[in-house]
């Protein structure tokens, strides 16, 4: 038999019956829909991630304290190890291709203006670079200059959040703020950044370092530990350089600290080690969608089975009419594995329609990025076939192995 | 009529297991049907004759014995082989027509071509040829009518061309006239009647008397043997 002939039988078949043809298919669509959709939900939200973390500085490395057995030993300060403020000064100075140093200290205290109180905000000490270094522009006013941060100024500058929080329509800037027991003046407030990370930039009021490491740091443990900090970052000037920058800062800190150099009191990692960390999350997550995406596939696969069983039941006479005229088993076989087959591939065509304007409508609506991968759309078509050659091949079986004597007389 | 034989049996045999009892349905059938034959094969029920029909029709394959068709041993051949012999040698005309209902009859009679295992026919001709068929068996102007919107006797005339389309050496008819009334009935041996004129070898199955009395030998067949073989005398 002919290939076009067959394809021809089997479209007719299946187009005598178009409801059920189309309830039979609906689960391959669903199916390749959603394998389309989940990866393109999953690919979207990592690529926004990414760009996320890079919108807050490019080429950027964290030196961040960690507090290792190593440390123990005695270093340049304190005998609980970790960084220092004069650290920041020494990496500005004595590595090469850095282009800029930027510091990091929190402490969390209540803040009112007015009668407004926020409990619990997070107050970050840091140095004039730090604009520079992530990349957050200021909606009004300025950022802290170097005679603030040498003098220990009673400034501030503001997240968006707080701002709106605390001013509401007022003008901010000039405005005094309690900040514990301060009073610091407002300087500059900064536009809306958002949560990278998990860690919301528009809700933390930014003041020079010193003025965290004189009069904020009230606990017993934060005046021994004096002008400790938590994390100081580094810009390098070229990507290139990034690597020589991260062996350079750990000779210079170990050296500094007096620790080995193989369990240093400090860890340091680079942009891309956060964004990897966060495809790792995505990355499961996604298989787990994929997972469930496929299940589904499969589920519409069983159903194709079962329509295909009731329908070589209700066509057994139809199967021994078309062997006592000379179809072969072979012939009967391909009949309806190409009517499974047909099912499952329209299916993912019509699938793949609901697969790429469900994305769209995600993104549009839903607020959700959503990246469709051509790959997923080969991935899901493919699938698709394979669970319609799978699943039809049992009943087409079926069929081909009818006795047609008894096929003929079947009613 | 030439001498040429159509269809050879030696000592068909057909045993039937269920479970653990033999029930034997042909106990060693030996007929030989010359080209042109005109023959009924009657017989009560259980005799047999249906058996004999399937392993004549390739239906079905003896248990023992030979089967010569057109002069090839067809006892041993399997299924895939067997269908091919129905749909090169063999044309069907069934009792209760067995056309396929979602089609016209122009598209049943073109059904057997489908599966031509050269290929050969090509789609205009194959169309030609069962507008042809569908014209001598007196539906014309009925090829485009699907199967539901025709009598019996005129779905059986679509049957009747169906089993012409290949030009088989062989027409077997199993009980063509049994769901028909008197006077289809009379319309579909007077067509097998043209065939046979026209020099058709055909065998036929039934169990009226006064229509296996139209033919030109009669087998008859008790307890899977053959019991009675005769010639009617008739041309």
């Amino acid at each position: 038999m002919k290939i076009i002939d067959v394809i021809k039988v089997a479209s007719k078949s299946l187009t005598s019956n178009k409801l059920r043809s189309m309830l039979t298919m609906l689960g391959i669509i669903i199916g390749v829909a959603a394998v389309i959709i989940m990866i393109a939900v999953s690919s979207g939200t990592e690529t926004a991630i990414e760009d996320q973390i890079n919108s807050l500085g490019a080429n950027l490395v964290f030196v961040m304290s960690s507090f290792s057995q190593g440390g123990a030993g005695g270093g340049m300060g304190t005998s609980t190890g970790g960084l220092v403020y004069s650290d920041a000064d020494a990496i500005a100075k004595s590595v090469p291709h850095v282009a800029g140093v930027a510091v990091e200290q929190t402490t969390t205290q209540t803040i009112k203006y007015g009668n407004i109180v926020l409990e619990d905000v997070s107050i970050l000490g840091t140095t004039p670079d730090f604009t520079k270094v992530r990349e957050i522009e200021l909606a009004e006013g300025r950022f802290i200059n170097d005679q603030e941060l040498e003098h220990s100024t009673r400034t501030a500058i503001l997240g968006a959040t707080i701002a709106k929080e605390l001013f509401g329509d007022t003008y901010p800037i000039g405005q005094k703020i309690s900040v514990g027991t301060l009073k610091l003046t407002v300087v500059g407030v900064f536009e809306e950044k958002g949560l990278v990370s998990g860690v919301d930039y528009d809700a933390r009021v930014y003041v020079p370092i010193t003025l965290v490491f004189d009069k904020l740091m009230n606990s017993q443990f934060s005046r021994i530990a004096g002008d400790r900090v938590r994390i100081i970052y580094v810009t390098v000037d070229d990507k290139e350089n990034i690597d020589d920058v991260i062996l350079q800062i750990n000779l210079l800190l170990s050296k500094l600290h007096d620790v080995p150099l193989e369990s240093p009191d400090f860890q340091i990692s680079t942009q891309q080690d956060i964004i990897q960390t966060q495809s790792a999350t995505t990355e499961s997550f996604r298989i787990l969608l994929a997972w469930v995406a496929g299940v589904s596939l499969i589920v519409g696969g069983i159903g194709i089975m079962n329509i295909m069983l009731v329908s070589v039941t209700e066509r057994t006479r139809e199967i021994g009419i078309r062997q006592a005229v000379g179809a072969t088993p072979q012939d009967i076989q391909s009949q309806f594995l190409t009517e499974a087959l047909i099912l499952s591939l329209v299916g993912g065509l019509i699938g793949i329609i609901f697969g790429i304007s469900g994305s769209w409508v995600f993104s549009r609506f839903g607020d959700m990025p959503t990246v469709v991968n051509p790959f997923s759309i080969v991935l899901a078509f493919g699938s698709a076939a394979a669970v319609g050659i799978l699943f039809g091949y049992l009943p087409a079986n079926k069929a081909a192995k009818l006795d047609p004597i008894v096929a003929l007389r079947h009613e | 009529m030439t001498d040429s034989v159509i269809i050879r049996t030696d000592q068909l045999k057909k045993i039937y297991q269920m479970g653990e009892i033999e029930v034997p349905a042909l106990n060693g059938v030996s007929i030989t049907i010359q080209e042109g034959e005109f023959v009924a094969i009657m017989g009560p029920s259980g005799s047999g004759k249906s058996t004999l029909m399937n392993i004549l029709g390739c239906l079905d394959s003896p248990t023992d014995g030979q089967y010569y068709l057109d002069d090839q041993d067809v006892s041993k051949l399997n299924r895939a082989q067997l269908a091919h012999i129905r749909n090169e040698k063999l044309g069907f005309i069934f009792q209760s027509y067995n056309l396929l209902p979602r089609m016209s009859a122009l598209e049943n009679v073109t059904l057997p071509m489908m599966y031509i295992k050269a290929a050969a026919g090509n789609q205009v001709e194959m169309t030609k040829k069962a507008e042809e068929l569908l014209g001598i068996v007196g539906l014309g102007d009925r090829i485009h009518h699907q199967p539901k919107e025709l009598s019996g006797g005129q779905q059986q005339r679509v049957a009747i061309a169906r089993a012409l389309i290949n030009d088989p050496v062989l027409v077997l008819a199993d009980e063509p006239t049994g769901n028909l009334d008197t006077k289809s009935a009379n319309e579909i041996m007077e067509i097998l009647h043209n065939l046979h004129q026209s020099g058709r070898t055909i065998v036929m199955v039934t169990h009226e008397p006064d229509i296996a009395e139209q033919t030109q030998r009669i087998i008859a067949v008790r307890d899977g043997l053959v019991e009675l073989d005769h010639t009617n005398g008739r041309k």
